[in-house]
Order: C-alpha cells, then structure tokens, then sequence
C-alpha cells in the first residue's frame, strides 16, 4: 500500500489580526530536524513556534536507515516505540563484485542496548509520528502553510516575516533556528554559502512496492551485470517497499531517465517483472557545509547547515545530532542557566561533526563512483584484493554508516578507563534492572558514579549505576571504580578513577559555559 | 623520519628481478594492475599510518 499523505489542517494564526508577544523560540521548517528541535526544547521546558510552508509530509521517501544514535533520541521525543515497531530492524549488509558476493558484515545488536544498530522507515513515517506528538505538546505550536519570505536581526531579537493563504505577518523570537532544509531560505536571507564538494554523478533513487522475501539486509554491488558496470543498492523498508540506487553516470538526462518507460526495465533487471513503482527521483550529490552554524540569533541545524551525499545514512542522522547537541544548550541560556558561550560550543562542536560526516560521505561517494584514470584503477584493485584477502574487505567502502562522533577536548580523562566511553562520546546504553541507562541518566547533567559514591553538595543530580557485566566492560574495565560526568545530551564531559569534589565542580562549571 | 630511506633489504638486485618477472608477460593495463595491487598489500602489511606517509611524499619528491 502506498503512503496515504494525509493534509494537515492550516489555521489561521493569531499575528495576523494582532501582534504576537515575543517568542523564546521559532523554528522554520517542519521537517525532522525542525519538528524534533522542537520536541527536544520543549523537553526542556522551552516553548517554541515552528512555520512550514506546506502541510504534508516529506514528498517521496528520501531518508530511510535510522542509526542507533537518532533511535535513542527518536525515544527521548516520544516516538522511538512507534519508529521500532513500524520499522525495519537489520544489522547484515552484503557487498558484491559482478554478481557474486565479495563478503558481508554484521553490525550485529551489541547485547544489552535498547536499541538496535539501524532501524530502515521511510522519512514520511518518521515525520508522521514528529507531526502527531508536536501537534500534542502544550509547548509546540506548529503551524502549516506559514512560509518565511524575510528575516532581519536586532541585538537581541531576530524578527521574521511570514506569508500565510490569509496574508502576511511578523513574529519576533530570542532566537530563530533554521531547520529549513538542503535549499534553505534562510541561508539566502543571510548572504551565506555552501562550502565544499559536488559530486560529478547521478544517481536514480526509487522506492519500490513488492509482494517479495528478500531478507531485512543491506545489499550493494559494484558492477553488476544488470546494471552496466555501475553501482546499485538495495535495502528494505515498511510496508513491502524497497529502496533501490542505481548509479547512472553524470551524462545522464534526469529528464528522460526519471521516466517510468525507463525506469521499469533497469529495476526489472534487478527484481524481476512484479513490483510497483511508488516513488523515483534522479539526484545528484554535494558534501558541503556553512563555514559556522550559529549567525547571532540565526542558528542553522539539519541539512541547512549541511549536505552530504546518501551513502552512509548521515544526512538526516547528523541532524539529529545537531538537534542533541543544540537543545540543552539553547534551553539553558534562554533559562539563564548558561552564558551565551554556551552556543559557541555548539557551532564549534556540531562544525567538528558535520566535517567527519562530509569527509566520511565523501570518501564513500568517490569510492562508488571512482574518476577514470588513477583513481578507477586502486578502486577496483581494492575489489579485486578483496575477494582473496581479508584485509581488503575492509577498504571496499560502500557507505560507513552513521555513528555519533567523538568531540575533542573534553575532560579531564583517565587513561584506566575504556575507551569506549572516552569523553566526548555519547554514553553507551547497558540494562539498569529493568530499565536502561540512558533512561536512568536522562535529559539533565547526571553524575555516573559506578562502584563509588560521588562527593556531596555538587550542582548534579547523582545516579549511581548497577553493576553488571555491560557496565564493568563500558565504563570501568580493569578499573576499580569511576566517576563520569555526563551532560544533558548524554556526552560523556569527564571521568575520574579517583573522583575529587574540587576538580567535579570545575568540570561541571566548564560544561556550563561550553569551554573546550 | 620514520620511514627507512637507507638500505635495509638483503639481496636487493635479486628481488628487483623478481619484481620484474612478475610482471613479464603482463599487458600495461595489467601491469598497472598489479603495482596497484602491490601497494594496498604493502601498506597493509607496514600498518603505519606515519611511514606510508613519508613515503608518498618521498615519492612525490622531485
Ligand atoms: C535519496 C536520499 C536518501 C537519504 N537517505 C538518508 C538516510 O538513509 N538516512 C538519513 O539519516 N538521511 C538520509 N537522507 C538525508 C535526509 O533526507 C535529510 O538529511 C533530512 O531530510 C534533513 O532534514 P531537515 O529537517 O534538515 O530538512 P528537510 O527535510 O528538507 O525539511 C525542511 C523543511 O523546511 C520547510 N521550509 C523550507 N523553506 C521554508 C520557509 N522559507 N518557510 C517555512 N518552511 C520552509 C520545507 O517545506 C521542509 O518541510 C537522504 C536524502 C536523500 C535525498
């Protein structure tokens, strides 16, 4: 069954008949990235207005592979239950060479996590269940058919103007967050650029509907006889829909090969003749970023403030992290509980991200579709070796998938402890009785006190953990004991062996004010 | 400097005629193949990361 794309009702807003009092908050743009900063701030007590300029939901399915990462805030916001059980649930990706399989690999669920690895739903659905809870939450007011068309700045204020099937009005926030996507609008408002890479090739993208078996795994192939030398992938989604990549060249015209008299035959070959064709689009792919995320009281997150090409599911999953990363830092300024340095940190550490998401994307992307010449050469030499070394399975890189990155300079660390759970890192989850830890440490700064007591009278909320084999193997190894300081986005800021109340309180007070 | 500029491999000369039958017989896409080949195997094998790059730049040196 095709996706039954319901309308969302417009209602006319109240600035068009009076001035609206200033908002803390207004988001543009209801796509994930919008509709989840949204839910995010408002678990922070932050309420906020969020302007889309349609009333449906994303258009063809673009995202489909939710990493680990996004699930677990996807289960801060109130859907992860409905993503899980609508989903997908894979861990087994096959990589071929002509028709035969080079080797697979198995991202295998980690035991005692919540989450899986990667959940695949298409975009849609995802957007769906955001829509529902946001048009739920006493502190999100989303509003459809509501298209910014201007923005300026004052000191303290930013101030749009938005277009409605009513009219026009302005709305006046602390702080507007550009979640408006890859064409952002915004981004023009304010004069800025892209900076970065444009990939040279195209790539057809459709969703098929098939009454098939094909098993929940991630299948791509290097030169494969049905399709012509090229790349192709395909992955399973809900509702008996694959997703199906098919390199076409940069010669290719969009126009004609979008066609269905076109498209049929190549996702026959790969298929067979039973499928429905549900969705096609042609893209072509760029790596690029904004040089910084945060414009004075303009702040970019999500595909606005930067793109990569599809291969490695890091688009839609390093916004979530923007979002992760931007939500308690925004909400504790606007509380006055943090400086506005706070919000360098996010531009400083979500630029760090987006750039091993770009570098990560854009080294796939030249591996898949190499230049002639020198380049062509070591990429299928890399695919010849593989076959017959074990090494080279390795280098074949058809995408490495989404993972959170590791930011720099956080600490202090002890060496004693594992390196999974470095500062930086987002905690791992492991079971808490019949709970997990990411619950029990939740949306505030939480002191992770494993085997010892944490000194008294400090500004954080302690939890002590339940020993067990996932805890001792991720946050103690050999060591004895350890204190971990963890931050409302569940980064691990500091850790200790031997915890010392005097040097806590400085980590907490640099957590706060966002200083490296 | 990680990277050995100095001699360190015995009987060198034989192991350049080594190389060079290896490639005997072999069309010059096929030989580039090959070299191609031989370097991800070598890199592999040295496993570090810092001499690799020594090496492309003293290749790269004119
Ligand atoms: C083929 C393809 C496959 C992909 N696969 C994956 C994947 O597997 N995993 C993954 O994580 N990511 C994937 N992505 C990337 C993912 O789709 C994007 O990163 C994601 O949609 C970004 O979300 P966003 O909310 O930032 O922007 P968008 O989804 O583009 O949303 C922006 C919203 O802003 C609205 N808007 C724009 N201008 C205005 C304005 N002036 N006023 C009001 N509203 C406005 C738009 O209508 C839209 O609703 C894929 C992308 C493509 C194209």
């Amino acid at each position: 069954m095709p996706y039954d794309y319901r309308s969302y009702p417009y209602v006319a807003p109240p600035g068009l008949t009076a001035p609206e009092p200033r908002h803390k908050v207004v988001v543009v743009g209801a796509g994930p990235i919008g509709l989840a900063m949204a839910l995010e701030l408002a678990n922070h007590g932050v309420a906020s207005v969020v302007l889309d300029d349609n009333n449906v939901v994303s258009m063809g399915s673009r995202a489909i592979c939710w990493s680990k990462r996004s699930l677990e805030i996807f289960d801060r916001l109130g859907i992860g239950d409905k993503v899980l059980a609508k989903g997908v649930t894979w861990s087994v990706g096959r990589i071929c060479h002509g028709d035969d399989e080079i080797f697979h690999f198995d991202l295998e669920r980690e035991p005692g996590q919540k989450m899986p690895p990667f959940v695949n739903l298409q975009q849609y659905y995802v957007e769906e269940f955001l829509v529902d809870r946001a048009m739920d939450h006493p502190l999100v007011d989303l509003r459809f058919k509501n298209r910014v068309t201007a923005l300026d700045q004052g000191e303290d204020t930013a101030h749009v103007t938005v277009k409605t099937p009513d009219g026009s009005y302005g709305l006046k926030a602390d702080y507007v967050l550009a979640c408006d996507g890859a064409r952002s609008t915004l981004r023009a408002m304010l004069g800025l650029d892209f900076e970065g890479e444009l990939f040279e090739e195209r790539f057809l993208i459709a969703d098929v509907e098939m009454e098939a078996d094909f098993p929940s795994e991630r299948w791509f192939w290097f030169e494969p006889t049905f399709h012509d030398g090229q790349s192709a992938l395909l992955h399973r989604q809900a509702d008996n829909i694959y997703r199906i990549d098919l390199q076409l060249g940069w010669d290719a015209d969009p126009d004609e090969e979008r066609k269905p008299e076109n498209v049929v035959p190549r996702v026959e070959k790969l298929v067979g003749p039973d499928f429905e064709l549900d969705w096609v689009s042609i893209y072509s792919f760029q790596c690029r970023r904004l040089k910084t995320f945060v414009h004075h009281r303009v702040i970019f997150a999500g595909d606005s403030a930067h793109v990569v090409s599809p291969f490695g599911a890091r688009g839609g999953n390093g916004g979530m992290q923007d979002v992760d990363n931007l939500g308690w830092k925004l909400a504790a300024v606007l509380h006055g509980r943090a400086p506005r340095t706070l919000l360098d940190s996010y531009d400083r550490e979500r630029v760090f991200g987006a750039d091993e998401n770009i570098a990560q994307s854009s080294r796939a992307t030249r591996f898949m579709t190499p230049a002639p010449g020198v380049e062509r050469l070591f990429r299928d030499q890399v695919l010849a070796l593989a076959g017959k070394a074990a090494f080279a399975q390795g280098w074949v890189n058809s995408g490495r998938l989404s993972t959170p990155c590791v930011y720099p300079g956080l600490g202090p660390d002890d060496p004693h402890l594992p390196a999974l759970t470095r500062p930086g890192s987002v905690a791992v989850d492991a079971p808490q009785g019949n709970r997990w830890l990411l619950d029990t440490l939740g949306g505030t700064v939480k002191l992770l006190a494993v085997n010892c007591t944490a000194p008294e009278g400090l500004e954080a909320e302690t939890v002590a953990a339940e020993l067990n084999d996932e805890v001792q193997r991720r946050y103690l190894g050999e060591a004895e004991q350890a204190l971990y300081l963890v931050r409302p986005d569940q980064v691990i800021a500091a850790r200790w062996v031997e915890p010392e109340r005097r040097k806590i309180a400085t980590a907490i007070r640099a957590l706060w004010e966002g200083r490296p | 400097m990680k990277l050995i500029d100095t001699p360190n491999l015995d009987d060198h000369d034989a192991f350049y005629a080594e190389l060079l039958a290896a490639h005997r017989g072999l069309s010059e896409a096929q030989s580039h193949a090959l070299n191609a080949q031989l370097i991800l195997i070598l890199a592999n094998h040295i496993g570090d990361r810092e001499v690799l790059s020594e090496a492309l730049a003293l290749a790269r040196k004119r």
